[in-house]
């Protein structure tokens, strides 16, 4: 060969070193879990619905949000959006409004009328759902996409469960509600309303299992003296009436008590503000800090002029007035005590909401239905109760009853259905590790401060429009920090020196371990905490 | 979603280092050490210049870390034409491949000349002077990392104040390399006039690719001075390179601006300045200035450098504007 002078070898490029083995540790790419999914009692995929949101593509983010929910509108309205509570970017510059973004792109929904794909009955099954409230609407919602026959018996003469009963018009709208009702029963739901068990088993005969989804609908009475002449009412029965037979509500006059501190407590006191009465008090016997009602609808109660007295409950209503028991809480032991003080309170009607149990007549036939010590149907891990083939879920199960969770049962329930139709334990979801805020490189999210939008409007049953327009939802979304998901930044692509990540013509991304060094910059410059430094075999 | 990150799925090649079929001038292989700053900025900047350049541009490279860890006989990891001659002439070298291609009626192909500060702030300061001086068709990129890596960190022109080195070791009442010593390069290429000078960071590539898109195509000679940590020299964790490059800018000591014929024209804001602590505590060159028996003066005489270029480069928003 004729070479130059000096020169021995042939000149060659760098690649033929395999820097890969200076290594100890290796970046890999990882899946975490948000902690908006984590918490979603309806276990939504939040964080993969907001970012298709963030492209604009509002259909599909509605696609993702069906998969585990089929009321986005809804909940969008009424679910207490824990998500936002634990949402990472509260800890920066205020959580995403994940709840609005919800609402609004189920709102899209309903006004493209976008439906479910109507499934044929494959499965040559049929499945009985006792109550058409969310919980049941959920359940035969995935069991008709299943391929299930479903067939709900509703005691009530419409659909909606809670949803209609419980929740106030001002906060869910009849339309919005129906329109979501009505696209579950257009997948093929057969229903009848009105329609009371009485006997399970006996219904039970013509199907292959049962689901009990019947709600608590009994209020549960506080234990004091009602003088006659006194003019009470329980909660639900309140608002239940005000939905099927708005003319035959009692007349609650201008000073009305309500009794409670939960959300229907609050509910209650919101509606008969907007019934005409003067003056609303809420009487709870714990701390303002101790009301299980949620912090926006108690905020939302005090700014419509409704006053909470804490630490008080009733001894006796008389005709015109309440005489209260002043009490003594220690937060630290959870002792609540009567003091010797006494109040009174002027009353034209008291509204009782301290509680609501469920209606025990129909499990009378069914003795295998046990019913806990707490006064809710037992049911296994797989939600099926002492009786083969009939499952329980929602407000008749231990648990919180809200409509969110309701749903996560109706979900669960479905899936416990099926695997038993089919002789299978249910499958079990193994969830990815938690992606924490410490995980997060906030370096590359500018501020960008939540604004909050308050939904109190007039003091009516109309909703207030906050809906967000289209280019709304999209800037808001972006404010995700898509938490554990890789959001394709390319900041790994990009910080390499050493070229050791490999990104393909689609936009995904490799790690070439003959390179790479292990320096560790792309893990550390990672805005979303999707990788991490593992050691190396 | 941000826009500070290097790519975003939305919108394809918001910059070079984000396109999947970018050219990697600085190929794999190299033996930079693990978490290099240089050699990230090397990439990034001759990439930049590549893609502006429609491949048409060529390096002279001073020797120095770069030079070293990219060509090892018989192997090199350059992808483009370069050129390594001595230490210190590489601008004067650049000159005369500048000159050759006038000659061949190539001027569309653009000359870089490169180097670490001690190439340039010390050893090649002479050249590069000289080649400012004729205004030379050339872009001259330092890659700064404040002081002589490759030999074994000993002090350079661009040591910073209280920096420890080999040859700056902080014993009894000596704090390290001296306050008022020291080059600032920047200034330096300024005061001779010429039609471009211009700082930037490892960690902000936008603006550092939108520099060098800029400077390439200038007529004449053309200083660019890139920021780049260096976990060995300056001994912090090889993952933080971005980070310590980052803070270097938000806290002031570093400002990023750009000046044209000895006038600033441009500076890149920050928000809320960090202080100087933030920036130093990080890295055991200036762990001497921290714990029990540290003196505050120095981290004081720190914060005020930082603050005089925060108020010299504009760096913070008058908010009653």
């Amino acid at each position: 060969m004729n070479k130059p002078f000096a020169t021995v070898l042939d000149s060659a490029t760098s690649l033929k070193n395999k820097t890969g083995s200076w290594r100890t540790m290796r970046p890999e790419y990882v899946t975490m879990l948000p902690p908006c999914n984590a918490t979603c009692p309806a276990g939504e995929n939040i964080q993969q619905w907001l970012s298709l949101a963030q492209e604009g593509k509002f259909r599909e983010a509605w696609e993702v949000m069906v998969k585990d929910n089929p009321f986005p509108a809804t909940m969008g309205r009424v679910c207490y959006h824990t998500c936002e509570r634990v949402c990472n970017r509260d800890q920066f510059d205020g959580a995403v409004n994940i709840n609005l973004i919800e609402r609004s792109i189920g709102d899209i929904a309903i006004a493209n009328g976008w439906q479910f794909e109507s499934v044929p009955e494959t499965k040559n099954k049929k499945i009985l759902i006792i109550g058409g409230g969310p919980s049941g609407l959920t359940a035969a919602y995935f069991l008709r996409k299943l391929g299930y026959g479903v067939a709900i018996y509703e005691s009530h003469i419409k659909l909606g469960g809670m949803m209609r009963y419980g929740v106030p018009r001002y906060r869910l709208p009849g339309d919005v509600m129906d329109s979501e009702i009505r696209r579950i029963i257009d997948m093929g739901v057969s229903v009848v309303c009105n329609r009371m068990v009485s006997d399970i088993k006996t219904e039970a005969r013509d199907f292959d299992a049962v689901y009990i989804a019947i709600g608590a609908y009994q209020a549960i009475k506080a234990s004091l003296n009602v003088q006659e002449g006194s003019n009470t009412i329980d909660a639900v029965e309140l608002l239940r009436k005000l939905e099927d037979y708005p003319s035959s509500l009692p007349t609650l006059g201008k000073k009305v008590i309500v009794y409670g501190g939960g959300n229907t407590a609050i509910d209650a006191a919101r509606t008969v503000l907007r019934l005409g009465a003067e003056s609303v008090k809420i009487v709870y016997r714990r701390t303002i800090n101790n009301l299980s009602a949620h912090d926006t609808e108690i905020h939302e109660a005090l700014e419509e002029g409704i006053e909470i007295l804490c630490l008080r409950t009733i001894n006796t209503v008389e005709k015109g007035k309440v005489l209260l028991d002043i009490m003594n809480y220690d937060e630290e032991n959870d002792i609540l005590s009567k003091t010797e003080q006494t109040d009174s309170l002027p009353a034209d009607s008291v509204i009782f909401a301290v509680g609501q149990s469920l209606d025990k007549e129909i499990l009378k036939g069914t003795k295998e239905i046990s019913i806990s010590e707490h006064g809710v149907i037992e049911i296994d891990r797989n939600m099926m109760t002492g009786a083969e083939g009939i499952f329980a879920g929602g407000d008749a199960i231990m648990g919180k009853r809200t409509v969110t969770h309701a749903i996560g049962a109706g979900k669960k329930a479905a899936k416990c259905i099926d695997a038993y139709l089919q002789g299978l334990e249910p499958s079990v979801n193994i969830k990815n590790p938690a992606a924490t805020f410490k995980r997060l490189n906030t370096a590359y999210f500018p501020q960008n401060p939540r604004v909050n939008v308050s939904r109190l409007g007039d003091i009516s049953f109309e909703e207030k429009n906050i809906s967000y327009f289209d280019q709304e939802i999209v800037d808001e979304a972006s404010r995700c920090f898509s938490c554990g998901n890789c959001f394709h930044c390319d900041n790994c692509y990009g910080y390499c020196p050493d070229n050791a990540i490999i990104k393909y013509p689609d936009g995904s991304l490799e790690i070439n371990l003959d390179y790479c060094k292990g320096c560790g910059m792309c893990v550390a410059e990672c805005p979303c905490g999707s990788m991490k430094m593992t050691l190396d075999e | 979603m941000s826009h500070l990150t290097i790519g975003n799925r939305l919108e394809k090649n918001v910059t070079a280092q984000s396109m999947y079929d970018r050219s990697n001038s600085l190929t794999s292989g190299h033996r930079a050490c693990q978490g290099c700053g240089e050699a990230l900025a090397a990439r990034c900047i001759l990439d930049a210049a590549y893609i502006a350049t429609d491949g048409k541009v060529a390096v002279i490279n001073a020797t120095g870390c770069l030079e070293v860890f990219s060509c090892v006989y018989p192997e090199n990891s350059w992808q483009i034409p370069w050129l390594h001659s001595l230490f210190g002439n590489a601008p004067a070298v650049a000159t005369g491949v500048a000159a050759a291609f006038k000659r061949q009626g190539k001027e569309n192909v653009r000359v870089i000349a490169q180097g670490g500060d001690g190439a340039l702030a010390d050893i090649g300061m002479g050249c590069l002077s000289g080649m400012f001086d004729r205004n030379d068709d050339v872009l001259c990129v330092c890659y700064d990392n404040q002081a002589y890596m490759n030999t074994g960190v000993q002090r350079s022109g661009a040591t910073p104040a209280f920096s420890r080195t080999a040859t700056t070791l902080p014993t009894g009442d000596y704090l390290g390399n001296d306050v008022q010593t020291g080059k600032n390069l920047p200034k330096i290429a300024m005061a001779h006039g010429i039609p471009y000078v211009a700082t930037a960071s490892v960690s902000n590539i936008h603006d550092l690719e939108k520099k060098v898109a800029k400077a390439i195509h200038l007529k004449g000679a053309r200083y660019l001075h890139v920021h780049v940590p260096c976990p060995l020299g300056w001994g912090y964790p090889t993952s933080e390179t971005i980070k310590v490059a980052r803070l270097a800018v938000q806290c002031g000591l570093f400002p990023l601006f750009e000046a044209e014929r000895g006038k600033v024209i441009k500076s890149t804001p920050i928000n809320a300045p960090l202080k100087v602590e933030e920036y130093l505590k990080g890295q055991r060159r200036f762990a001497h200035l921290f714990g029990k028996n540290a003196s505050s003066d120095a981290l004081i005489t720190l914060q005020n450098i930082a603050d005089d270029n925060i108020r010299e480069y504009a760096l913070v928003g008058d908010p009653n504007e």
